[in-house]
């Protein structure tokens, strides 16, 4: 049931040419659980595992398949409450419940192994380990399908969130700089997307021109974003968007770095299914074909990464994306970049040039008409910022978007392909999907 | 400021061998000429390993830019928030950077384009680290 050691799905190259199975895989479901600010360390019915069966199945009635029919479950098997979370995430020893939950998998953690068993998945053939995160296996699952390692698979991202766990603990309550950490933390860099790309964010605004208060317009159309976003945590919780005034008025973590450039963690599970293009014609939605699928993973010059080599590597992943998908900045109609921390965004749309964006432009897009129902329709989705952590909001906007099922939230430009990530500039991966197959 | 104490790898006590007797050496590969901080096993240019040595530096380098660290994640570091905590370039090659709390220079005060010098600071006994203080105006 575990994939090969061997076996190369990744498309991670410069000069790969068109994807040689580009339209012949597609997504025919997908399924979100509630989304939590936190699991409260006690009901079973929403803890991690939990969730992400919840979300599986209706991953497979939004297509209209069944358990026997599946035969490929590919899951991240790192979260936020687990590796990702680092040493500061492992959980108190303490007595576990009855089966399935009898130890930390499905409460805390979750894999593609304790899926197939407490599902009950008689005809799972693909199951590996060691998954990468939502950017990478959405890549993994689509080359897998197309080269016939499964038929029909569940693809789940699970992302946790416990009571003061987040980069509580561990190696950051330690005295000591081991390994790496030594080049960073003594001087306060405990590492993440924030300290990636607040140095370039800062070389950003002195090269073009500019402050950093001026993503507040960008932040606050992704608040305005997920309050259309139903299954997400600001719409299910109520949260109105802030005003820009609000923003400017809000706490620094990083200054300039506010507390709303950053997402909210939460406790949540997203499932896609996805088949074959040939199966997806049986199934009950409008089947979004997979146009291309591409990784990258960039190594910095030294300590910390600058502007040029962020636009560099930009340039890159969308170089790649671009020329496996057959496409151009012109022919992508939905964009959801990746946007955990606000100060991304603007890297990945000019990289990309959507709707024309060269770089220096994005402060002068953000303050334009960039809502759901104007003519640039950025980030649909309302990202991580208006979602909450899922970081998959991006991709279930994508395909919501295609299938004209994005109520409120529906683009009023042409919607036929899309762009999706979670990725940051040095690494993660992109997926280009289509409402036709080419 | 308490600030975390490194821990020296084989691929990293020259290096802070040579911080501790207050001197900044980085690698230096001969075949390709390319300095490198942080120290790793072989050159990121041209993949040598053998041809990696060290080489002592003149420790002036630029504030290229600067953030205030107001609500960090380090249990050691949270007493002195907030702090700068800036990316220093080395004149002798801008692409090698460096972090800096750029001691003396009080937060949100930091010059960016400034000239800066390193220095060192004790973080345990017998143990030091590379700092850098402003010297010229931004």
């Amino acid at each position: 049931m575990a994939t090969p050691s061997s076996y190369g799905w990744r498309h991670d190259q410069d000069g790969l040419g068109v994807w040689e199975h580009r339209g012949k895989v597609a997504v025919a479901g997908f399924g979100h659980s509630p989304v939590d600010r936190r699991w409260d360390g006690v009901s079973l019915d929403t803890t991690i595992g939990a969730y992400s069966i919840l979300a599986c199945q209706k991953a497979m009635d939004d297509a209209g398949v069944t358990a026997d029919q599946i035969d490929g479950v590919i899951c991240c098997d790192s979260h936020i409450a687990g590796a990702s979370g680092g040493s500061a995430s492992r959980w108190a020893p303490r007595p576990y419940f009855d089966p399935p939950y009898d130890s930390e998998l499905g409460l805390t953690l979750v894999n593609g192994e304790w899926l197939v068993k407490t599902m009950g998945l008689k005809n799972v053939k693909f199951a590996p380990t060691g998954v990468p995160t939502i950017g990478e296996m959405v890549g993994m699952a689509a080359q897998a399908v197309a080269d016939g390692m499964c038929s029909t698979c569940l693809v789940i991202y699970p992302c946790g969130n416990l009571e003061g766990r987040y980069r509580r603990g561990g190696e950051n309550a330690d005295d000591y700089a081991r390994g790496a950490r030594q080049w960073t933390v003594p001087w306060g860099n405990h590492g993440g997307n924030d300290f990636i790309n607040i140095f370039p964010h800062n070389q950003y605004c002195l090269r073009y021109g500019g402050h950093h208060d001026d993503v507040a317009p960008f932040v606050i159309n992704q608040h305005k974003n997920g309050m259309l976003t139903p299954w997400g945590y600001n719409a299910t919780h109520g949260v109105e968007p802030i005003t820009v005034e609000e923003y400017k008025e809000s706490r620094f973590i990083l200054n300039p770095l506010r507390i709303w450039d950053c997402d909210r963690p939460v406790q949540a599970s997203t499932a896609y299914l996805f088949t074959t293009a040939e199966r997806a014609q049986d199934m009950r939605q409008p089947p979004v074909y997979v146009l291309n699928h591409s990784q990258h993973s960039f190594k910095q010059k030294s300590t910390q990464a600058d502007l040029d080599e962020i636009e560099l590597w930009t340039d890159r992943a969308a170089q790649r994306m671009y020329e496996g998908a057959g496409l151009g900045p012109a022919d992508v109609d939905i964009f959801n970049p990746y946007d955990g921390y606000s100060i991304m965004a603007q890297f990945f749309l000019e990289a990309f040039g959507w709707h024309g964006v060269k770089r220096g432009d994005a402060f002068a897009f953000y303050a334009g008409d960039i809502s759901v129902k104007g003519p640039h329709p950025f980030s649909s989705s309302g990202g991580n910022l208006g979602t909450g952590r899922l970081r998959t909001a991006m991709y279930t906007d994508s395909i919501e978007q295609l299938r004209g099922q994005a109520g409120a939230r529906q683009v009023t430009v042409r919607a036929e392909t899309a762009l999706a990530a979670f990725t940051t500039p040095p690494s993660g991966g992109w997926i280009m999907f289509g409402k036709h197959p080419s | 400021m308490p600030k975390l104490i490194p821990v020296a790898d084989d691929v990293s006590k020259p290096f802070w061998d040579a911080v501790n007797q207050r001197r900044l050496v980085l690698q230096h590969c001969a075949a390709c000429g390319k300095l490198q901080y942080p120290p790793q096993q072989a050159c990121q240019v041209c993949g040598s390993a053998r041809d990696l040595g060290w080489k002592e530096v003149s420790g002036r380098g630029h504030i290229a830019t600067s953030i205030v660290i107001e609500d960090g994640r380090l249990n050691r570091r949270m007493p002195d928030q907030p702090y700068n905590l800036a990316m220093v370039t080395l004149d002798e090659d801008p692409t090698v950077n460096f972090y800096s709390n750029l001691p003396g220079t009080p937060p949100y005060e930091a010059p960016v384009g400034a000239a800066v010098e390193v220095t060192f600071e004790e973080v345990a006994p017998g143990q030091l680290i590379h700092e850098w203080r402003v010297v010229g105006e931004g």
